[in-house]
C-alpha cells in the first residue's frame, strides 16, 4: 500500500506555476507570437505605413539563393562547433579529472572564456588573426601560407569557428567535468581488476555513463551555434567574404537592423524557430533513446 | 555633520534655481554617433550655442556608432520619444527621407522659423547629396568627407617613383614598383570596399551608379554600375589581387592600418583619416586626388561626399524647431564653419568659410586637408556625380562588398560579380519603393 498526500485545492498547483508561466509567456511566447504576426506584414523602418501582405515575405524569402546558401552555411558552421567544442571540451575535462597538482588552476583558466562577451571574443581573433596586423597571421605568411579570411572563404569559416568553439568549451568542461565526477570510482576501480585499459574504461564505462551530459549538452549547444554567435560573427567577418559566413541567424540580423527590413527579418526568423523546435524534437525522440540515465 | 552638510546642499541648489531666470529654457535633444575629438567638438559646439543666447538649451547625447544612432532614433520615434536632431550617416539618407511626417525637412523648417537661409550659401557637392531634386535641403551637413589617395610618400621615393601616379594605369605601374622594392604583400589597397570601387569611382568618371540621377529623382531608380567600364575595373583589380599587387582590405576601414604601419604605400580611403593618419604615421604623407582611367570621356569629373547630416524629427513644437532653426544659423557661420574645418578635418559646408580658409593661407600648410574639396569642386556635378539615394543603403553596400569579394576570390569573373551585385540589389531597391509609398 502506497501513501499518497493529496491536495485537495484544485486552485492551489496553478498557483504555483504561474511564476513560472509567467515568465515563459512574457519571455517566450509574447515575443514569439509578434515575429509570427511581424511576419505576415510589410513595415517601413519607421513604422509609418504597415501592410498585411500574407506570406509574401516567405515566398520572397524561399525564392533568394542566397538564403539557402545561408542555410547550408548554417550546418557547416553548427555542426563543426557543435562537434569541436564537445570532443575538444571532453578531452580536456578528462584530463582535469585526473589527479592532477595544479588542477583548481587549470580549471579557473579553462572556465575563464565563458566570461567574455561573444563580440569581444570576436575582436580577440581578430587581433590574432587579421592579416596583414595579426600577432598569429605573421608566422602562418612565414611559413608561405596565404591566410586571407578577408578573402577565402575558408579561412573566414575556420577563423569564425575557432572563436565560437574557444568561447563554448569552458561551459561544455564544466559540464562534463562535473558529469565525470559523479562517476561512482568503483565501477571503473571493478573494471580496472578486470583488465580493462584506460581507453576501454572511457569507452565502455565513461562515455555511457555521462551520456545524459552529453545530451544535454549536445541541445544547449545547437541552440548556442544557431542563436548565440551572431555577435562572434558580425565581429569577425560582417558574414563575410561573400556570404561564406553568413548563418541564418546572422541574416536576420542583417536584414532586419542594417536592411530596416522587418517583415522579412521576422519571416527568417520564425523560419529559424521552426527549424530549431524540430531539431530538438528529433534529438529528444531519436537521440534521447541512446541515453543512459 | 552629514544633515548639515545636505542642508547646506539643499540650500545652495535652491540659491542657484532661484538665481537663474524664471521663464522655462527651450531644451533640443541632439543624438550623434561622434567619438573621441570628434565628440569633444560636439560639446563644445552646444557649449558655444548655450552660452550665445538664453532661450534654448541645445543637450548632445553619444548613442553608439552611426547604424547604432540611426536605429536607436528609429526606435525612439515608433515609442514616441524621438530627439529633435539625430545625427545620421549619408546612406541613411534615402530611409530619412522617404519617412514623410517622421522628418521635418531642413527647408521648411528655417522658413517657418524665418530664419535667414540661403540653400546657394552652401557647397553645392555637399548639400546635393541631402537635397531634393528641385534644390530643397532636406537635412543639415554636419560632418562631410570624400575619398582620397594617401601617400606614402617616403616609400614611393625608395621604389623610385618620381611622381605621385594620378591615372588608374599609373597607380598599378607604381604598385609593381612598391611589390619589387619590397612592398610583397600589399602594392596598394584601399577601405571601404563599396565606397571606393563603386560609388566614388562611378562619379569620378561620369558614369551612373543607377538611373534617375542615381536615386536622386525617385525611388523607382534602377541600379546600372554592371557598364563596361565598372567591368573593366574590377577585371584589372582581380588580375592584380592574384600577386596582391592590390590587396583587398576589407568592407570598412578597419585596415586603414596597413597604411600607417607602412605596409600598403598607397591606400585610398577617407579624407577624414586625416587625424589617424597624423597620430600614427612615422613617414612623410600626403594625399593625392583619386586616380582616373584616362580613356574616360569627362574623367576626372567630381567626387561625392560620405560623412553624416543632421535630421529634424517630426512631431515637435513651434518654439522647439525655432530653437533648432537658430543653431543651424549658429552652425553655418563663416568663422564657426572655417574653425570646424580647420579642427576637425571635416569639410566647411559654406562657400564663404571655404573661402576664407584658402583666404587665411591655411591650405599651404596643410595640402591634405585641401585635397578632398579640390576633388568635390573639380566639376559642376552632373546627374551621376551630385551624389545618390538608394533605399536600404546601409545594407546594400554590404551586398555590393560580397560581390565584389567573390569576383577578387576568383569565384566570379568581373561582369558575373557586377551583374550579379546590380540584380540582387535592384531587389532591395523594389522592396524599400513598396514600404516608401
Amino acid at each position: 500500500m502506497e501513501k499518497s498526500v493529496v491536495f485537495n485545492n484544485k486552485l492551489l498547483p496553478y498557483l504555483l506555476l504561474i511564476p513560472q508561466l509567467i515568465i515563459t509567456f512574457v519571455f517566450f511566447y509574447w515575443p514569439a507570437s509578434q515575429a509570427v504576426w511581424q511576419s505576415f506584414l510589410r513595415e517601413d523602418a519607421f513604422g509609418l505605413t504597415s501592410e498585411f501582405v500574407g506570406l509574401e515575405n516567405y515566398t520572397s524569402l524561399f525564392a533568394q539563393p542566397e538564403y539557402y546558401a545561408s542555410m547550408l552555411v548554417t550546418v557547416v558552421f553548427s555542426s563543426l562547433v557543435a562537434a569541436l567544442s564537445l570532443s575538444i571540451a571532453l578531452l580536456f575535462a578528462t584530463q582535469a579529472d585526473k589527479n592532477l597538482k595544479a588542477a583548481g588552476t587549470y580549471k579557473t583558466l579553462m572556465i575563464w572564456p565563458y566570461a567574455v562577451a561573444p563580440a569581444v571574443a570576436g575582436v580577440l581573433w581578430i587581433f590574432m588573426f587579421h592579416p596583414s596586423l595579426g600577432t598569429l597571421a605573421k608566422p602562418l605568411r612565414w611559413m608561405n601560407f596565404d591566410w586571407n579570411p578577408l578573402l577565402n572563404g575558408n579561412h573566414a569559416m575556420a577563423l569564425v569557428v575557432m572563436a565560437a568553439v574557444w568561447k563554448q568549451i569552458s561551459y561544455n568542461f564544466l559540464f562534463f567535468l562535473a558529469g565525470l565526477q559523479s562517476i561512482p570510482k568503483s565501477v571503473l576501480e571493478a573494471s580496472a581488476i578486470d583488465g580493462a585499459g584506460p581507453l576501454r574504461r572511457f569507452w565502455t564505462i565513461t562515455f555511457p555513463l555521462l551520456s545524459p551530459t552529453t545530451f544535454f549538452l549536445l541541445v544547449v549547444n545547437v541552440v548556442y551555434v544557431f542563436f548565440d554567435t551572431f555577435g562572434i560573427i558580425d565581429a569577425v567577418t560582417g558574414g563575410g567574404p561573400a556570404g561564406a559566413t553568413t548563418t541564418m541567424v546572422y541574416k536576420v540580423f542583417a536584414d532586419g537592423r542594417l536592411g530596416g527590413d522587418l517583415g522579412g527579418s521576422a519571416a527568417q526568423s520564425v523560419v529559424l524557430m521552426v527549424i530549431v523546435i524540430g531539431l530538438t524534437a528529433i534529438q529528444f525522440k531519436y537521440v534521447e533513446r541512446k541515453v543512459q540515465y | 555633520m552629514a544633515l548639515r552638510q545636505f542642508g547646506a546642499a539643499v540650500a545652495v541648489t535652491v540659491a542657484l534655481a532661484l538665481a537663474t531666470p524664471a521663464y522655462a529654457v527651450t531644451e533640443i535633444q541632439w543624438w550623434h554617433a561622434m567619438t573621441g575629438g570628434n565628440n569633444d567638438i560636439v560639446n563644445k559646439l552646444a557649449e558655444d550655442f548655450n552660452a550665445s543666447q538664453s532661450d534654448y538649451k541645445v543637450v548632445p547625447t553619444f548613442k553608439g556608432s552611426y547604424p547604432d544612432t540611426m536605429n536607436a532614433g528609429i526606435a525612439a520615434f515608433r515609442a514616441g520619444t524621438a530627439p529633435h536632431i539625430i545625427q545620421v550617416f549619408e546612406v541613411g539618407t534615402a530611409t530619412m527621407m522617404s519617412a514623410t511626417g517622421a522628418i521635418k525637412p531642413v527647408y521648411q523648417l528655417m522658413k517657418d522659423a524665418g530664419e535667414p537661409f540661403d540653400p546657394k550659401a552652401y557647397l553645392p557637392a555637399i548639400t546635393g547629396y541631402y537635397s531634393t531634386s528641385k534644390g530643397d535641403m532636406l537635412s543639415f551637413p554636419f560632418n562631410s568627407s570624400s575619398t582620397v589617395m594617401w601617400i606614402n610618400k617616403d616609400e614611393l621615393k625608395k621604389a623610385g617613383i618620381a611622381e605621385i601616379p594620378k591615372t588608374w594605369p599609373e597607380v598599378f605601374d607604381a604598385a609593381k614598383k612598391l611589390k619589387a622594392a619590397g612592398h610583397t604583400t600589399c602594392g596598394f589597397s584601399n577601405a571601404w570596399a563599396s565606397w571606393v570601387h563603386i560609388e566614388q569611382f562611378s562619379a569620378w568618371h561620369n558614369v551612373p551608379i543607377g538611373t534617375k540621377a542615381n536615386g536622386l529623382d525617385g525611388f523607382d531608380t534602377v541600379l546600372t554600375f554592371n557598364s563596361p567600364v565598372h567591368v573593366k575595373h574590377l577585371e584589372n583589380l582581380i588580375e592584380l589581387q592574384k600577386d596582391k599587387t592590390y590587396d583587398y582590405a576589407g568592407r570598412a576601414n578597419a585596415s586603414e592600418n596597413r597604411f600607417a604601419s607602412g605596409e600598403c604605400a598607397i591606400f585610398l580611403t577617407s579624407s577624414g583619416y586625416y587625424a589617424t593618419a597624423k597620430s600614427t604615421a612615422k613617414f612623410d604623407f600626403t594625399s593625392a586626388p583619386m586616380p582616373y582611367y584616362p580613356d574616360v570621356q569627362g574623367a576626372p569629373q567630381n567626387s561625392i561626399i560620405g560623412g553624416a547630416s543632421l535630421w529634424v524629427m517630426g512631431g515637435k513644437k513651434p518654439e522647439e524647431y525655432k530653437g533648432v532653426a537658430k543653431f543651424f544659423t549658429f552652425l553655418s557661420a563663416t568663422d564657426r564653419q572655417a574653425d570646424l574645418h580647420q579642427k576637425s578635418g571635416y569639410l566647411p559646408i559654406t562657400k564663404a568659410a571655404y573661402e576664407k580658409t584658402v583666404k587665411d593661407g591655411f591650405y599651404e600648410k596643410n595640402p591634405t586637408l585641401q585635397t578632398p574639396l579640390k576633388e568635390l569642386t573639380n566639376k559642376e556635378p552632373t546627374e551621376n556625380s551630385r551624389g545618390l539615394r538608394f533605399g536600404n543603403m546601409v545594407q546594400m553596400r554590404d551586398l555590393w562588398a560580397e560581390e565584389l569579394e567573390a569576383a577578387l576570390a576568383g569565384k566570379k569573373t568581373a561582369k558575373e560579380a557586377l551583374d550579379a551585385a546590380v540584380s540582387r540589389g535592384n531587389a532591395m531597391l523594389r522592396t524599400f519603393e513598396k514600404t516608401a509609398k
